[in-house]
């Protein structure tokens, strides 16, 4: 029984990443209606803008802001310069652009940075919270800055003009653009806010599972396994969905025998298809209609 | 006067027999090999998930830049060709093959990964091609009979574990061992050594755990290991996961006798990440000096090396081993390439490097000696322990060798 | 965020529709090709054969994923699985039963169909990024299964196999490496007409419907569950016998051979070729061959990033593939001759 609370425990702690990560997925999907391989990249490289910066001296919470601004207008950038040309094109030609940019940027840090671990500080301290050891503050703070960012997706999706004109671009473009919606700077700033989201969850991963080019590359494939678990069209299933992955990935890592220490994450993966064969639209996603 | 000129005389005769005893060893030459230049060939990730090795190529080849600056190797200078195989097996057959048909190297030198090589293996002892010194630390690279072309160069994993194993059965007899595994041949390797080496003692593993390079952290094995009741743990782990694993020990305030496979026994890679608070007290095992521990800081060897660094590869890091690495095995090769002489040819390549003797690269700790001979593809077999205090490893006992008995019996 | 709030999407659909004949070359142009594939090792390297044997296999797999993409619309990350379960065939059969191996692609072969078939069945239920998701999973599962502990005596766990290589049949006075080119290059050209007559049968069509539109497509009556699973049996299919080929021409299988990273090349094959443009397999097969060569040979320290670049100058300047630039050049042509 120890065993078991302790994993469900180990669980949110390693869900809690998967959910941070899982947010940024959903904020691209809104604003493009489709998976950004190179999310977890542009996030990695973000990090590093962080640390270097820190490395030159400045406190961790100047370069926390400045690089979530940074974060944001490389997102916007990136968008402009990359993807608008290929707005025409089809989608999985604009896929096979996402998996340049992700070579592009593993690359490029790679040779900037070095592929030597690197130490990342975190603001909250890292002792046991509240009295159990599985959960540290600087965990238990994560999990605070991301239910914070949900709160704040929520509001800026539901509420602001801005949120809701950028739904509305994403699904429904020529509706969108009939109304008077700059569909086409609507979508980068879509990248701008995916690439700030994701720029903290680097920031809050990095201390965790240590700074190097690769750190985002398994951190990725859970955070679209938990948005889509989620439903991709909802900030809070992301984070229920992020949760949901780290502790079933535990319990059956832990319960399931011979094979399940081996090959949890395909018997996660295995999980989450088969919900989605029974909803299609995920845990808390809106089912789309289509029409003929 | 006669002496005089009896000394010319000598002198004419000796001119003579020195000049003619250079025509006698007549130069002989394979593919590859010319009068004024060797070329080699090396196969390294340098994109790709294991892009990190490439850093290995990169200094081999500042090696040999270095070594052509300074003249070469009995007047030949080297060319280093080397390719990317992004750590896929179909990819390294291919660059292989394009090494030895079409740029028509002397040797396969430093071919990194157990898979890509293994893939490579066939072909280049079909084709006669020395495969010299891979960068892999499996056990099955010393097979002279089966592969007379091919040697390794590291210690093998498995006798790193059984150094532990040794060192485990006499300090900590009733111990119970937690075991954190790479799931890969690495991490297999690994695991086998260390149940070879308990014999039948192996009972005293009472928790495996595997991971897979995707996982993003390693908590819930951690957690596992710690509720199996192990009071030993080891971590066969590659950088990144050992220094997890060192810190969430301390975090969940879990205190076993900690062993880090040498893979990951970096000072500057793995522990000052880590903590060195929480890193005191750990055991690990070197065959290298470590770039990034500052006891090496005037050693003659290490001297050169960081010498090496900043005029040949300024951009290379010395807190990553696989400087260290690169540098050791490169000059290794120099030496066999000075000991062939004229004779380039791939035969005499594999002959020279299979009578090693006692040669000691900058970079090995004082007292582990390179030997070889044509029953023992194995260069580097010893190993010492030590044991991680304040901001450096101390090392402790004695320079073993990781054979066991039944072992050199079988060979 | 209520769940009542329904969306309706008329939306367009993921893979635009590619009439049936533009799927083809001309009898002209296929005939100009295969004399060059046929003659063209008689004067190369054997190491320029042994890569021209890979371009075919890969192409082989490109094509594979291009009837089920660009022939049913479903998307997949998962063909790496297929090949490796094709590869694992092949060696093992050979191997460890002494089977010929001729005789180990036909196994392959139906058996990945068999899986595919069956992989097929929930997928039915998924599309776009779900299915991306689940094949994705696929994909990332088989080096894992590969892996497995009590699988080690027919796979070799993570050590692999080493597979022997063939010699010509019947004292035929070749290498090796061209008794497998043609061998190959016989095999890829059967399976290529196969296919390009599958797609323009009755099946294809029901493919097509299909992918331009499922909804219509049961209302005219395909059996849209029976459509799509047949079409990821006949691509997994085809995808086993590449991997089988695959093995024999490497002379190597490993679980490191067939991650993500292999599924992620084959996609990159089709996009470069063109979707649902079958002859552009090949040209798909090349770019992933030979871009990471010439990016190597740019900046060794870079090749990642130049890769990238590369990559996404073509699909700047062609995003529809190789089939974009077939189109121009057939205009052109069209207008040449009309003067």
């Amino acid at each position: 029984m120890e065993l078991f609370i302790n994993q469900i425990l180990a669980g949110i702690s390693t869900g809690a990443i998967y959910a941070c990560m899982a947010l940024a997925v959903v904020m691209i999907y809104q604003a493009i209606d489709h998976l950004n391989f190179a999310q977890g990249e542009m996030a990695m490289f973000s990090t590093f803008i962080s640390w270097q910066l820190m490395q030159w001296g400045m406190p961790y919470w100047a370069a926390f802001f400045i690089t979530i601004a940074l974060s944001f207008a490389g997102g916007i950038a990136i968008e402009r310069v990359m993807f608008k040309p290929l707005a025409k094109a089809p989608i999985l030609t604009n896929v096979a652009g996402f998996i340049a940019l992700y070579s592009i940027i593993n690359s490029s840090a790679g040779l900037i940075w070095d592929f030597t671990i690197k130490q990342y500080p975190t603001p909250f301290g890292s002792a046991p919270f509240l009295g159990s050891q599985l959960i540290s503050t600087h965990q238990a703070g994560m999990i605070g800055v991301t239910i914070l960012l949900l709160i704040g997706l929520y509001a800026f999706f539901r509420y602001t003009r801005v949120g809701l004109a950028m739904r509305a671009a994403a699904s429904l473009p020529e509706s969108a653009r009939l109304v008077g919606i700059n569909t086409s700077w609507m979508i980068a700033l879509g990248w701008g806010m995916a690439a700030a989201i994701g720029s903290i969850a680097g920031m809050m991963i990095a201390p965790v599972v240590f700074l190097e080019p690769n750190m985002m590359l398994g951190v990725l494939i859970y955070g679209f396994a938990a948005a889509v678990l989620g439903g991709l069209t909802s900030p809070f299933g992301a984070v229920i969905g992020g949760f949901l992955v780290g502790i079933f990935e535990n319990l059956a890592g832990t319960y399931i025998p011979g094979i399940g220490n081996e090959l949890k994450l395909p018997i996660a993966l295995a999980l989450i298809i088969s919900v989605l064969v029974v909803k299609p639209a995920g845990l808390f996603g809106r089912p789309i209609v289509k029409r003929v | 006067m006669l002496s005089q000129k009896l000394r010319l005389a000598a002198l004419a005769t000796a001119v003579v027999f020195f000049t003619s005893g250079a025509a006698l060893a007549q130069k002989k030459y394979d593919a590859g090999a010319s009068d004024t230049e060797i070329k080699i060939g090396n196969i390294i990730p340098y994109s790709g998930p294991a892009s990190a090795y490439g850093v290995i190529g990169k200094t081999e080849e500042a090696y040999f830049n270095k070594i052509n600056a300074e003249g070469g190797i009995n007047g030949r200078k080297i060319k280093f060709i080397s390719y990317d195989d992004s750590y896929s097996p179909p990819k390294a057959v291919e660059q292989a093959r394009k090494l030895v048909e079409s740029d028509e190297v002397l040797l396969i030198f430093n071919s990194l990964g157990t898979p890509s090589n293994s893939a490579i293996q066939k072909y280049l002892n079909a084709k006669k091609v020395p495969q010299l010194f891979v960068a892999t630390g499996a056990s099955k690279w010393n097979d002279p009979k089966n592969f007379p072309w091919t040697m390794g160069w590291q210690p093998s994993y498995q006798s790193e574990a059984h150094i532990y194993a040794k060192y485990l059965l006499k300090e900590k007899p009733e111990g119970k061992i937690g075991v954190l595994y790479q799931n890969d041949d690495f991490g297999k390797d690994y695991l086998n050594g260390l149940k070879d080496g308990l014999a039948d003692k192996s009972s005293m593993i009472v928790a495996e755990e595997g991971y897979e390079t995707s996982e993003p952290s390693i908590d819930n094995h951690i957690v596992r290991l710690k509720a199996s009741g192990a009071d030993v743990f080891i971590s066969v782990t590659t950088p990144k996961f050992a220094a997890q694993a060192i810190k969430r020990l301390a975090e969940i305030d879990w205190h076993p006798l900690h062993i880090v496979s040498n893979v990951s026994a970096s000072v500057g890679g793995v522990l000052k990440p880590a903590g060195f608070e929480n890193s005191q007290g750990i055991l690990s095992s070197a065959y290298a000096k470590d770039g990034s521990d500052p006891q090496w800081d005037n050693d003659p060897g290490m001297k050169k090396f960081y010498a090496f660094l900043e005029k040949y590869y300024p951009e290379g890091d010395r807190l990553n081993a696989s400087t260290v690495y690169g540098y050791g095995v490169a000059q290794t090769l120099v030496q066999v390439l000075k000991q062939c002489g004229d004779e380039l040819t791939r035969e005499n390549v594999m002959k020279q490097a299979a009578s090693l003797n006692d040669f000691e690269p900058d970079t090995l700790l004082p007292g582990i000696k390179i030997n070889t001979s044509p029953t023992d593809f194995a260069p580097i077999k010893q190993l010492q322990m030590m044991r991680f205090k304040g901001e450096k490893w101390e090392l402790f006992g004695p320079i073993m060798s990781g054979q066991l008995n039944e072992q050199s019996s079988f060979q | 965020m209520s769940a009542a709030v329904e969306e309706v999407v008329t939306e367009a659909p993921a893979v635009e529709a590619v009439p049936k004949r533009a799927m083809t070359l001309g009898t002209g142009t296929s005939l100009t090709v295969l004399a060059l594939l046929v003659v063209a090792p008689l004067f190369v390297k054997n190491f320029i054969i042994f890569q021209m044997t890979m371009l075919l296999v890969y192409g082989l797999a490109v094509l594979a994923l291009n009837i089920l993409t660009g022939g049913s619309g479903q998307f997949s990350l998962g063909q790496s699985a297929f090949y490796a379960i094709g590869a694992y065939t092949s060696a093992i059969l050979m191997e460890q039963y002494n089977v010929n191996y001729v005789l180990t692609l036909p196994v392959s072969g139906a058996l990945c169909f068999a899986a595919g078939f069956l992989f097929g069945q929930p997928a039915l239920r998924l599309s776009g990024v779900y299915l991306a998701l689940a094949t994705f999973a696929l994909a990332t599962a088989m080096p894992q299964l590969l892996k497995l502990n009590f699988l080690e005596p027919w796979t070799g766990g993570v050590q692999g196999l080493v597979v022997t290589k063939p010699d010509a049949p019947f004292g035929l006075p070749m290498s090796q490496d061209m008794w497998l080119y043609y061998f190959t290059l016989v095999i890829t050209i059967a399976i290529y007409i196969a296919s390009v007559n599958l797609l323009r049968s009755r099946s294809g069509r029901a493919f097509m419907a299909i992918r331009d539109n499922e909804i219509a497509a049961s209302a005219m009556g395909i059996d849209v569950a029976l459509y799509k699973t047949l079409a990821f049996g006949v691509s997994a299919g085809i995808t086993g016998v590449a991997g089988s080929l695959g093995a024999i021409v490497v002379q190597f299988v490993a679980p490191d051979s067939y991650t993500i990273t292999l599924a992620i090349a084959l996609f990159l094959g089709m996009v470069v070729g063109g979707v649902g443009w079958l002859p552009g397999s090949i040209v798909g097969s090349a770019f992933i061959i030979f871009v990471p060569n010439i990016a190597e040979s740019i900046s060794k320290g870079l090749s990642g990033a130049v890769f990238g670049v590369l990559l996404f100058l073509v699909i700047f300047a062609v995003p529809h593939g190789a089939r974009q630039v077939a189109i121009v050049c057939q205009q052109a042509l069209a207008k040449y001759k009309r003067r």
